[in-house]
């Protein structure tokens, strides 16, 4: 199996602008979204669950196992999970369901008997669909603090943000007539049939792009689509049959693919033999901001110890480790991202971002819409 | 074979007692089908009824059923056009070598779809198919070259069989009276064989258009049928309105298949042969290019799925074999874990099936032979449970398990979530197969023998032991075995019931495994689908060597 798996974006930033790139994301100071999510209820601004800080320790959780449900993506370092365990003697296990959609789409299926007791991978494009049916906990962590307000999109903290990117058109440097810097030249014939990208019904960075299309056209983002149909974009289900299916990394015979601004750094950083050149680079015009969460699945029967995974998915442990793991920047400010990650990482200067309210009201019709004009 | 006309008999009379045991013989199937069946799909009907109109109403899903319909087509088309002279060459071999060649071909008929799936993957993989301007990749060629390998079965036994049995002297006399052989085929020999080409044809139009597996997986996401749709709508959208509407639709159309198939059925049942026939005659012109289409159809495949499995980095090993007992992230249990659950769950589809199976056939046959004593209320009742035994096989796996998933959640019949919901998923999509080799069994012993023993003094309960039995015996090891590779292989419906570490199956295994690229896996993927592959053959050889007649199947 291919030993690394390639995710998300990056910025030459460090995660203490955050907040800034947030504010640069949509366009202005002034109006960042309140990407609190609608219909705010008296309970809105109450303090959720208390969160002892001892939780970590509590001595009741020791011997016991948390499952851990995530999406094909997840990655870590060895002995980052088995950290934990040590620091608080639960054992994790991991289950791996699907690509993001249908990561969520299975725990609400399975909501009245849960398929583990966490869940991580839900991203704010997916997030309200979770939310809305009551898949999730409350539980604030105190780890929290060190977070910036504007990555707690939902002020209840039925989840809490773990990671962030950018997912953006990656193309393969050789095997481009040019390189590419904007949407429309995806539908030269120059790049006919050159593009891959992923299903937005089951797959997060396809749902990403779509939007990032919607975000970039406005109402004209159909006919985008229907001129790269007639150019030749092929579609997978997910991420990884993209990337290294039918994009030219995998060996497949496309140059361009929908993956993360990150996505070249990997390259480099897994590059055999070794380079010090990105064979691949990014459509700055075409990444769309992605913020990756966390939450305790309703129905856990080991709450305590689902609680202390979400304090150490805050923790410096994992969050230094996810940036050459899955490729995603780090949420607490105190992390330190790694040089090679910093290094060779292309900087969308004003990723795209919709108004998760716009999106949670319009993704059915507008997935439905793209199924048309794309695959039928 | 011919049904016995009983109608006259003189009636006999019955005690209270055995009244009773036939209602208890009918209650079971009856309720069993009534919770797990009829309550799922009627609430399907009803989910869909409201939409319908509106779902029928979007153009994509026009789409959708007019390539569902013209990729069936296509199918039959092309099985039909490799199969009839497959069957030619079927009917022209020695009885022996006719029965051997007969149990091998019928391998792929019961190998699992997705194991399928993944012997064309394999193909691809290994001839370089899977990328470049000769890919099969997510295209409509794999699969039709995947229905055609699934139902050549179909057509070279229904016809082959039927071609075998007719009298070749017939097309001996046309030669005689100076036909060419192209003539004599077009004059005397097709108008015979037609029915049987009928029944075939449906069968494999049922097949193709009811196909899942192989179209989420070889077909990708761009060739979407309305079983893959309905599986989209419901598990991905969670819009359980637009899936029943479609699940409504692939319903009425199934229906009105089984109807047209089951008067092509009987239109073979009165073209039945004359006795004293003579096969046609052996001809190397027939048999060896046949053959060697054979090999190369099933052959490549399933020796690619092989080849791969076996495969390691550097020449070949058991390594894919070994990793099966690692679990990988994506699976909630290791894969070996899914085989012995699988085996374990067909066990038990197989006893389910097996015990309310033979139970509806004779409720469904005894209306057929002891008519006139039955009483007049239990009739209607035999009538009920004859077209219900017969219903999940016009009801696609995918609405049975869609069903499931929409009826079984609400107490007191919240059994969604229970790991024996499976097994009795499984039961009800192989329970037609018993019921389909019993019943005929049952219908063709001769009343006479029944009688005969009556009046040597034998009682009802012991002409049952020494004449029922011992004949039906056979059919219900055949039926059973059926079940059981059904079972073991079954991805529609249990697609539709959640994918737990516990009731992990070996096809949902196979499902994510094909699905992730990654060199490591995809070995995985195959060993996996070796072993399943060996499991399900091993049944169908089973089967084959319990019939004893060349009656067809299908």
């Amino acid at each position: 199996m291919t030993t690394h798996r390639v995710r998300r974006s990056y910025r030459i930033a460090v995660a203490a602008a955050a907040t800034m790139l947030l504010v640069a994301a949509c366009g202005g100071d002034d109006d960042l979204p309140e990407t609190d999510f609608p219909a705010p209820t008296p309970e809105t601004d109450e303090p959720a669950s208390a969160a002892p800080a001892t939780t970590t320790t509590e001595p009741s959780i020791e011997g016991t196992t948390v499952t851990l449900i995530t999406h094909d993506s997840f990655n870590l370092s060895d002995g980052t999970l088995e950290e934990f365990t040590a620091q608080t003697g639960v054992t994790v296990e991991l289950l791996e369901v699907g690509d993001a959609g249908t990561l969520v789409a299975e725990a609400i299926l399975t909501k009245d008997a849960p398929l583990g007791d966490v869940l991580f991978g839900i991203d704010n494009t997916f997030l309200q669909r979770g939310l809305d049916a009551g898949i999730f906990e409350r539980y604030e962590s105190p780890a929290l603090a060190d977070v910036p307000e504007d990555l707690q999109i939902d002020r209840r903290h039925r989840v809490t943000p773990v990671d962030y990117g950018d997912v953006c058109v990656n193309y393969w440097k050789d095997a481009v007539p040019w390189e590419p810097v904007t949407l429309d030249e995806l539908t030269f014939p120059e790049f006919a049939d050159q593009l891959v990208v992923q299903h937005p019904e089951t797959s997060s960075p396809g749902l990403a792009f779509l939007l990032a299309t919607i975000a970039a056209f406005g109402d004209g983002w159909e006919q985008f689509w229907t001129d790269l149909r007639a150019n030749g974009v092929t579609v997978t289900a997910g991420w990884e049959d993209a990337y290294y299916g039918e994009f030219v990394a995998g060996g497949g015979d496309r140059s361009m693919v929908v993956s993360y601004a990150s996505s070249p750094p990997a390259e480099v950083i897994f590059a055999d033999p070794p380079t010090d050149v990105a064979p691949t680079g990014v459509i700055t015009e075409s990444c769309y901001r992605q913020i990756e969460f966390a939450g305790i699945l309703t129905g856990t029967d080991n709450e305590a110890g689902a609680r202390a995974l979400i304090d150490f998915m805050l923790s410096e442990t994992w969050q230094n480790d996810v940036p050459l793991n899955m490729f995603v920047y780090p949420v607490i400010e105190s992390a330190t991202l790694p040089p090679e990650f910093v290094e060779h990482t292309a900087v969308p200067p004003h990723p795209l971002m919709l108004d998760p309210a716009e999106v949670e009201a319009n993704r059915d019709a507008w997935t439905e819409r793209w199924v048309e004009i794309v695959l039928r | 074979m011919t049904p016995q006309v009983s109608d006259n008999r003189v009636p006999r009379r019955r005690s209270a007692v055995p009244a009773i045991g036939w209602m208890a013989a009918a209650a079971a199937p009856l309720v069993f089908m009534a919770l797990f069946f009829v309550y799922p799909v009627l609430t399907v009907v009803a989910d869909g009824l409201g939409g319908l109109v509106e779902v029928l109403g979007r153009s994509a899903i026009r789409g959708v059923l007019w390539f569902t319909l013209w990729q069936a087509a296509a199918s039959t088309a092309l099985t039909l056009a490799v199969g009839i002279p497959a069957a030619a060459m079927l009917a022209r071999l020695k009885p022996r070598t006719r029965r051997i060649v007969r149990a091998v071909i019928t391998v792929p008929f019961v190998l699992p779809t997705v194991v399928v799936a993944g012997a064309f993957n394999a193909t691809f993989d290994r001839f370089g198919l899977d990328s470049g301007a000769l890919s099969l990749h997510h295209t409509v060629w794999a699969i039709l070259a995947a229905h055609v390998f699934f139902n050549y079965a179909v057509v070279v036994r229904t016809v082959g069989s039927w071609w075998a049995g007719l009298d070749g002297r017939n097309a001996d006399a046309a030669a005689v009276l100076g036909a060419t052989p192209a003539r004599a085929f077009a004059h005397v020999t097709w108008p015979l064989l037609r029915p049987a080409v009928a029944a075939a044809a449906a069968v494999t139009f049922l097949f193709s258009f009811t196909s899942f597996g192989v179209i989420l997986i070889l077909g990708g996401p761009a060739r979407a049928t309305v079983e893959t749709e309905i599986y989209r709508y419901a598990i991905t959208r969670l819009d359980f309105a637009t899936a029943s509407a479609l699940a409504l639709c692939q319903l009425v159309a199934v229906a009105a298949l089984v109807v047209l198939a089951g008067v092509a059925e009987r239109r073979r049942a009165v073209a039945r042969r004359a006795p004293g026939r003579t096969a046609p005659r052996r001809r190397r012109g027939v048999i060896v290019p046949n053959a060697v289409v054979a090999v190369l159809l099933l052959g490549v495949p399933i020796g690619s799925l092989v080849e791969r499995a076996f495969a390691t980095g550097d020449g070949y090993g058991l390594a894919n074999f070994a990793a099966l007992g690692e679990r990988v992230q994506m699976l909630p249990a290791t894969a070996l874990a899914a085989l012995w659950h699988s085996l374990g769950f067909a066990a038990l589809a197989m006893a389910i099936a097996t015990v309310v199976g033979v139970l509806a056939s004779i409720v469904v046959v005894g209306g057929r032979t002891r008519a006139a004593m039955a009483e007049r209320g239990s009739a209607w009742l035999r009538r009920v449970l004859d077209a219900g035994m017969t219903l999940p096989l016009g009801v696609s796996a995918v609405t049975v398990g869609l069903g499931m998933l929409l009826a079984l959640d609400t107490p007191p019949f919240d059994f969604r979530t229970v790991w024996w919901i499976i097994p009795v998923a499984h039961a009800l999509v192989g329970m037609p197969f018993v019921v389909r080799t019993l019943v005929p069994t049952l219908r063709s012993i001769d009343d006479r023998l029944r009688e005969a023993a009556a009046v040597l003094g034998s009682s009802p309960l012991r002409t049952r032991r020494e004449v029922d039995v011992p004949i039906a015996s056979r059919a219900v090891a055949v039926g059973a075995a059926f079940a059981f590779a059904v079972s073991l292989g079954e991805f529609g419906a249990t697609a539709f019931l959640p994918r737990r570490p516990d009731t992990l199956t070996a096809p949902l295994a196979l499902f994510r495994l094909l699905g992730t690229p990654g060199e490591t896996l995809q070995g995985q993927a195959m060993a996996l689908a070796v072993v399943l592959m060996a499991a399900t053959a091993l049944s169908v050889l089973v089967i084959e060597g319990l019939r004893r007649t060349d009656e067809s199947l299908f």
